[in-house]
């Protein structure tokens, strides 16, 4: 074990896939010599070389295109995109390349061994261009896996399965949390289950459901709340895409209500989705509706970016109401 | 730091785009006889049949499976007539273990590699047989064994792809490389550039084939670039390029030799520009008599690649009338019959509808499934019948 923030330890899993199997290889912008511009690609190219670890132009297009590519052909792509902002001139190579390569194809051709590594997320002082949550577009599309991990230690263990899951993932990092968030991380190579939420914490009030950053925004809501005397049960939800319905259902069976949180815009965000599904599922056994904290139905603020995040307040009184209804 | 170690001049000088001119590579005339200085490339006569077969296949190919679309067999379907020589003759001049990236109508490749016209018929048809399981609409083929990618719709994605592809082939240290086709319509979106750039910047074994035929559906050429072609793009970004008469057989061969020997020896990677026309329409849907004219047409039918080559298969005395009347007469009734039989194969089973979307069926997704079935099962008469329906289920 070795204490690390979350840009070590996802660099270390970097590092862990590389010296395992030299078809890993990692690039995007200023991934190279300089290791990113948050330097979660650090000494990479000097210990495992340039032809494995480089810079690309900047064309994101480009890079998931290529990357595709050298999926298709049996190495495995970890891809860079600097921010998750910036992802979108590559959603084409995305949504109609990547996750439709197996299916039409009839499995003669897949992208199973693309990784797309992008930081995502508000409370940065990032503006519109530096804090988008864009988790839920590419939710809509049948054939991605969408992994967002919450600290270091899942950030490893969820980056080295995503490395090496037979699907083509994305794996958004929750950048407020780069440095933020230090935690023991096992040296060794070790994978967590994509597709499985857990269950940070057990209680039989009310679930709150969230992932990536929002983890951390939800624990201090839920200290709060404990206070008033009301016993939560904490999902991180961990994969997007496909979800595991299963374990926030069980939950709620208990609980009987949801409170479901994330940085994105209300309309459209993977709240909705969650609470349709869950409506559905559970719909005799809910005491209240179920509840969405989320980011407004604004383009990301700067100056007021306090204002529009989903925070501990927010989601406290989310708990409040849910339970008082 | 910049790269570039320009001289310093005093006063405003501009380049003309318009300099960026280049020239057209030609050896064979319309005659079958050879350029007064051209030299033909070294070819031995099995591979020069092998050559022809493969673009007479593709001619009756397309002519038979386009009336049987005008019949209402097929729901679509796109031709190749007029560019034979261009794809054919490139993918001829590669190692049968190179990758080709293709757009959708470089049929021809596939021919020349060995794909059966079974194999075409089971695509055209999306029956059970057709390795694609029947998603994908008519002449989207792909074969693992013969290194063809399976084509794609969006226009222009598999150009940045053969790029990576290419560099997996490059540290894997085999020899190979990756071509990829695409139209001159299709150089004009931003994944053309992006491959271009990334494949010059880290020298990757790729051959980048523009098929400029024309026409991107109605657009003509001169309304989708003002520069003389696709060809002086290769300037910017500092690779090898040659422009060839696409319907010239042996120019073509020749220079996609030349090209991978820079791609696989050098990591040179080459855009070749092969001048043509699009002699069909775009597809079975398009009408080119709105845009452009009979007599254009004419002009370019003169121009037969097929035609061309002939007859200097006949100058070298390697073909005869009797040859091509019987492999006509062969191929004909090798695609009627084969068309019959691949008609009759039922469709895909009910469960292809949900595999290979992920390496296993999420449980999301196997609960959608088992409700579908259920469905199904209620309303017997409303769905096609396939073998697997039959059977009560899937």
């Amino acid at each position: 074990m070795t204490k690390m923030n979350m840009l070590q330890a996802i660099n270390n899993a970097l590092d862990t896939a590389m010296a395992e199997d030299e078809r890993v290889l990692c690039f995007g912008e200023d991934v190279g010599v300089f290791g990113g511009v948050f330097r979660a690609t650090s000494n990479l190219q000097q210990k495992y070389g340039k032809a494995r670890c480089f810079n690309t132009p900047l064309v994101e297009q480009g890079i998931i295109g290529f990357a595709n590519g050298l999926a298709a052909q049996g190495s495995v792509p970890v891809a860079e995109i600097q921010f998750a902002d910036y992802i979108f001139p590559a959603f084409d190579q995305i949504v109609n390349e990547s996750a439709k390569f197996r299916y039409r194809s009839g499995n003669l051709f897949n992208v199973g061994g693309l990784t797309i590594r992008a930081p995502y997320g508000g409370g940065i002082a990032g503006g519109l261009y530096h804090s988008q949550s864009p988790e839920a577009y590419f939710a809509h599309t049948p054939g991605l896996k969408i992994v967002v991990p919450r600290n270091p230690h899942q950030a490893k263990g969820l980056l080295l399965a995503a490395i090496h899951d037979p699907n083509p993932t994305l794996f958004f990092e929750p950048k407020r949390l780069y440095r933020a968030s230090v935690g023991e991380v096992p040296d060794e190579d070790y994978r967590l289950p994509l597709g499985e939420a857990e269950v940070t914490k057990e209680g039989t009030d009310v679930t709150i459901l969230g992932w990536g950053a929002q983890m951390e925004v939800i624990d201090q809501a839920v200290e709060r709340a404990e206070k008033d005397g009301i016993s939560c049960e904490v999902i991180d939800l961990r994969t997007i895409l496909p979800w595991d319905v299963e374990t926030v259902a069980n939950s709620v069976f208990k609980t009987g209500r949801l409170v479901v949180t994330h940085e994105a815009p209300l309309t459209g965000g993977f709240a909705g989705e969650i609470a349709a599904t869950i409506q559905e599922r559970c719909f005799l056994y809910l005491e209240s509706p179920i509840a969405r904290v989320t980011g407004m139905d604004t383009p990301f603020p700067l100056v007021l970016e306090k204002e529009h995040l989903p925070n501990h307040l927010k989601v406290y009184e989310a708990i409040r109401a849910s339970v008082e209804f | 730091m910049t790269t570039t170690k320009s001289k310093v001049v005093y006063s405003p000088v501009f380049t003309d785009g318009a300099e960026f001119r280049i020239p057209t590579f030609k050896l064979l005339k319309q005659d079958g006889k050879l350029y007064k200085s051209a030299k033909a490339p070294d070819l031995d006569k099995d591979k020069a049949l092998r050559i022809y077969r493969a673009m007479v296949t593709t001619r009756i190919l397309d002519e038979r499976m386009l009336a049987a679309q005008r019949q209402g067999r097929l729901s679509f379907y796109m031709q190749c007539t007029g560019e034979e020589a261009a794809v054919i003759g490139s993918a001829a001049a590669l190692d049968d273990g190179d990758m080709i990236m293709a757009q959708y109508r470089e049929q021809g490749a596939l021919a020349y590699r060995g794909f059966t016209i079974d194999e075409f018929m089971n695509q055209l048809f999306g029956n059970e047989m057709d390795y694609g399981k029947g998603r994908q609409m008519p002449v989207h083929y792909g074969s693992k064994k013969l290194n063809y990618m399976t084509i794609s719709s969006p226009l222009a994605t598999q150009i940045p792809q053969a790029t990576g592809y290419a560099y997996g082939q490059k540290l894997r240290g085999e020899g190979h490389c990756t071509i990829t086709y695409f139209g001159e319509g299709a150089a004009s979106e931003g994944d053309f550039h992006a491959a271009l750039n990334m494949a010059a910047v880290h020298r990757v074994p790729v051959i980048f084939l523009c098929r400029n035929n024309g026409y991107a559906i109605s657009t003509p050429a001169a309304e989708q670039f003002a520069a003389d072609g696709v060809a002086p793009r290769a300037y910017g970004y500092k690779m090898d390029v040659i422009r060839v008469d696409g319907n010239d057989i042996l120019a073509m061969y020749q220079a996609t030799q030349e090209a991978r020997k820079l791609a696989v020896e050098y990591n040179r990677p080459v855009l070749i520009e092969a001048m043509s026309y699009r002699l069909a329409a775009h597809s079975s849907s398009d009408d080119p008599s709105g845009y452009r004219s009979k007599d254009e047409e004419a002009v370019w039918r003169e121009k037969d690649p097929i035609l061309r080559m002939r007859l200097w298969l006949e100058s070298k005395k390697w073909w005869s009338e009797h040859d091509e009347k019987q492999l006509q007469e062969n191929m004909r009734r090798e695609v009627l019959e084969t068309m019959k039989r691949a008609q009759k194969r039922p469709p895909p089973p009910l469960e292809t509808l949900v595999s290979d979307v992920y390496d296993e069926v999420p449980p999301a997704l196997a609960q959608q499934f088992d409700k579908l079935k259920a469905h199904i099962r209620r309303y017997p008469d409303e769905y096609p019948k396939s073998a697997e329906h039959a059977k009560g289920g899937a």
